[in-house]
């Protein structure tokens, strides 16, 4: 047993209303400059619909992530190493930047500058490639809100095998949205198809990562990752991902999707797991057996000898602490009603989800039903074929049993919870029908619904992080390290690097307490660089002339 | 003049090429990249770039061959001149002509698609101008030279070869190129004009070749402690052995 922790999200789909919050503060934080216009480590797709890029979930177009020999072996789909470096100078599997979207902005000087006309004036996309005047055709959310319309969701490709299906109920059309960021697996193929070695992943806290010195733009990793959440920024020529906010996640506080995130419905956690059963879990047979595969790996916090082995293995203690509390140990383990997306790829992603139940309920409430009983939702979740294929399609590989188990539960546990609500005697037999206890429901109706934010938040800050805090305390010299850090011993730069989050937090925090404007006129205020947008010079910047 | 053009170019270029690239690495590893433009356009890279990347792989494969390899070598193991210069042709003019195509499709590409040409630098111009050349030049002395002959027999085996070694080996002697014909001297000084500008260009990635890929393991894991000095992590100190 080799015990390793990984930093893992859940998400709970029946609460995303689709408002693009997470996918707009992430640009804003991480991808909003030049070469990386197009590029959305977030983004939330309408289901069924295209994706982003489009129809990236077709493998036999794309070749992305594992496949299984008739050895027993996984490889890569696109080919191996030598295949790889054959067609390095070409890259057979590249989408080009119409699959995701040609991006553009607005000539808004036409607006500004225009005389007094009697129509008004239009300002123009124009193309941020070329700088020409472009016709928008797509974008990353083009087919927002129009599941189920024959125009794109059709050619859906989770939709194959089931469009007859579709087509002859198409009045029980339904629609959900999937946010998606980077999975972070436990067995990235994109790492493995970077011939420079350049993407990594961490051994503290699992999450995956482009060591922009080391990338040198081969590509392969786009092809390789088949969520497509690899980027290439075609300003820098390196690739660029989710980077999960690992500053952020250090200090201890959540991702900027996840902080943001308006229907609450991100869980942030540890999860323990054994990374000798990796490869193993990720090479079997049948598909269908993966999702249970993956949560095999999985190592239970509570089980005393996985916590000696975790501190045998040198996870702090404070971690496995937060591995017990973790949000998403329960989502996944404990509840078991959070999935993978696409097992099938055999990357053992580690972002889940908790399936919609809405689609279900959403048919049943217009039949003029009690959307609410218990009988009314198992029935329709047995006899609507459609979500929960579809749903089984994207989290099981295909296998409606899980899906079908997970939506059961989060039906019995509406119509468990409507009792209490109402002050109704509990009825213990709906949780009994989904194999769950009384108590153990309403403690994932807790989580799924009250979780407050330090209970969907279990993050341990780096361990490194505090090791050091303690050592500027008691054992380390302020001038033994003179030329091993970053710092100097005088003046501003003195002293250990403030982390970014907690420096960037710190502002936020004062601007939004503070009684005065963001820079008052005060000797001791500094502009913050980080948010100036490289245009102009903003008040402070510099220090006023003497004979202003 | 001999001296100036055949010792002190060449080894001006050498000095570049190499202490620029040992700059370039320490200090723009971020800006080292083969810049690909295939997120732009790829019917036509998907033609032009092996085309031309394979070619010059056998273009710098033959000269790798008739510059570093003595005459007297390829005698011993029984090739006599005859049969090396039928292999010599032969390649050089399959892998030049590659070359040449594949760079034809990617200069018509780079000029004539709106994104790749507004990505173009004036350093990649200017590379583009050199390399060109140098191959042009190349193709010419391997066709008019050794094929058909004109300005006279020439054996470079016995000057330009015999010249590069010696340059190699710091005891250069000019007069073996003041003596080879103005085609030869043209490709050589442009060649070396080419490595003078190399490590200031996107060439560097030809030094970034991942060999390593064949033989390390797929997934590559690394500590966040081995980055010093990076906010959030400290280098571990020595006698202290690391917590957790």
């Amino acid at each position: 047993m080799r015990v390793m922790a990984q930093m893992a999200m859940v998400m709970n789909l029946d609460k995303c209303i689709g408002c693009h919050t997470c996918s707009v503060t992430c640009k804003q934080a991480w991808t909003n400059r030049s070469g990386t216009e197009y590029v959305w480590f977030n983004n939330v797709e309408t289901r069924p619909g295209l994706g982003y890029p489009r129809t990236y979930e077709d493998q036999e177009e794309w070749q992305g992530g594992w496949v299984r020999k008739p050895n027993g072996r996984i490889a890569l789909r696109s080919g191996g190493r030598l295949k790889k470096l054959l067609t390095i100078f070409s890259n057979p599997k590249l989408p080009s930047i119409q699959d995701y979207y040609e991006p553009w902005t607005y000539d808004y000087e036409t607006l500004l500058n225009s005389p007094q006309t009697d129509t008004f004036p239009v300002a123009r996309p124009k193309s941020l490639l070329t700088g020409k005047d472009m016709n928008v055709e797509w974008s990353a959310n083009w087919d927002d809100d129009l599941g189920g319309s024959q125009e794109h969701a059709v050619r859906d490709v989770m939709l194959r095998g089931i469009e007859d299906k579709v087509k002859m109920e198409f009045e029980q059309t339904f629609m959900f949205y999937l946010p998606r960021i980077c999975e972070h697996c436990l067995n990235p193929s994109c790492a493995a198809s970077c011939p420079s070695g350049a993407i990594y992943k961490r051994e503290e806290d699992g999450i995956v990562l482009v060591d922009q010195d080391r990338c040198r733009g081969w590509r392969m990793c786009v092809s390789g990752c088949p969520y497509k959440k690899i980027y290439f920024n075609h300003k820098t020529g390196k690739a660029e991902k989710c980077t999960f906010c690992y500053p952020r996640i250090e200090v201890g506080i959540p991702t900027v999707c996840a902080e943001t995130c308006v229907g609450r419905l991100r869980y942030i956690g540890l999860v323990l797991y054994d990374a000798d059963k990796v490869l193993e879990a990720a090479s079997i047979e049948d598909e269908h057996a993966l999702y249970d595969a993956q949560r095999g790996c999985f190592l239970d916090p509570e089980d005393p000898d996985v916590r000696r082995a975790a501190e045998v293995a040198g996870i702090p203690a404070d971690w496995i602490e937060a591995a017990r509390k973790s949000p998403v140990w329960a989502l996944i383990n404990k509840f078991e009603v959070a999935l993978p997306l696409h097992p099938e790829y055999r990357t053992m992603p580690m972002v889940w989800y908790i399936p919609p139940l809405s689609p279900v309920v959403d048919v049943v409430r217009d039949t003029g039903e009690d959307a609410e009983e218990r009988g009314n939702l198992f029935a329709a979740i047995d006899t609507l074929r459609i979500p929960v294929e579809y749903l089984a399609n994207l989290f099981t590989a295909g296998d409606p049993e899980p899906v079908t188990r997970v939506l059961k539960k989060l039906a019995a546990m509406r119509s468990y919870m409507r009792d209490i609500n109402l002050g109704r005697d509990p009825d213990d037999s709906i949780p009994a029908s989904v194999g769950m206890s009384g108590e153990t429901m309403y403690e994932m109706f807790r989580l799924l619904a009250i979780a407050k934010y330090d209970e969907r938040y279990v993050i341990p800050s780096a361990h490194a992080e505090q090791a050091h805090a303690l050592e500027e305390l008691a054992t380390d010299c302020p001038v033994s390290d003179q030329g091993g850090g970053q710092q100097d011993l005088f003046g501003e730069g003195s002293g250990y690097p403030t982390p970014v989050a907690v420096e960037n937090f710190r502002m936020l925090q004062d601007r939004q307490t503070s009684d005065t404007l963001a820079s008052p006129g005060d000797k001791a205020s500094r502009v913050n660089l980080l948010n100036w947008d490289g245009k102009g010079a903003p008040d402070g910047l510099f220090p006023a002339r003497k004979d202003d | 003049m001999n001296v100036f053009l055949w010792v002190i170019v060449p080894y001006l270029c050498l000095a570049t090429f190499v202490v620029g690239h040992v700059w370039r690495y320490r200090y723009d590893k971020f800006g080292w990249t083969t810049r690909s433009s295939q997120l732009y356009e790829d019917r036509l890279l998907r033609l032009g770039s092996p085309l031309f990347h394979f070619g010059m792989l056998g273009v710098v494969g033959g000269h790798v061959i008739g510059l570093l390899v003595p005459r007297s070598w390829t005698a011993a193991i029984g090739i006599d001149d005859h049969l090396y210069h039928y292999v010599a042709v032969g390649g050089g003019l399959v892998a030049g002509v590659a070359a040449l195509v594949g760079m034809t499709i990617l200069i018509y590409r780079r000029r004539t698609v709106g994104p790749v040409f507004s990505a173009t630098t004036v350093m990649d111009k200017v590379m583009y101008a050199f390399l060109g050349a140098a191959i042009v030049l190349g193709m010419w002395n391997t066709i008019a030279g050794s094929i058909f002959s004109l300005g006279g027999e020439y054996n470079y085996r016995e000057g330009v070869s015999v010249w590069y070694r010696s340059f190699l080996a710091f005891q250069p002697d000019a007069e073996l190129m003041a003596d080879a014909p103005i085609g030869f001297q043209l490709h050589a000084l442009v060649a070396f004009g080419l490595f003078a500008l190399w490590p200031f260009t996107r060439l560097v990635h030809v030094f970034s070749a991942p060999i390593g890929y064949l033989t390390r393991p797929y997934i590559v894991y690394r500590s966040r402690d081995s980055r010093p000095g990076q906010p959030g992590s400290t280098p571990s100190r020595r006698g202290w052995d690391r917590v957790g």
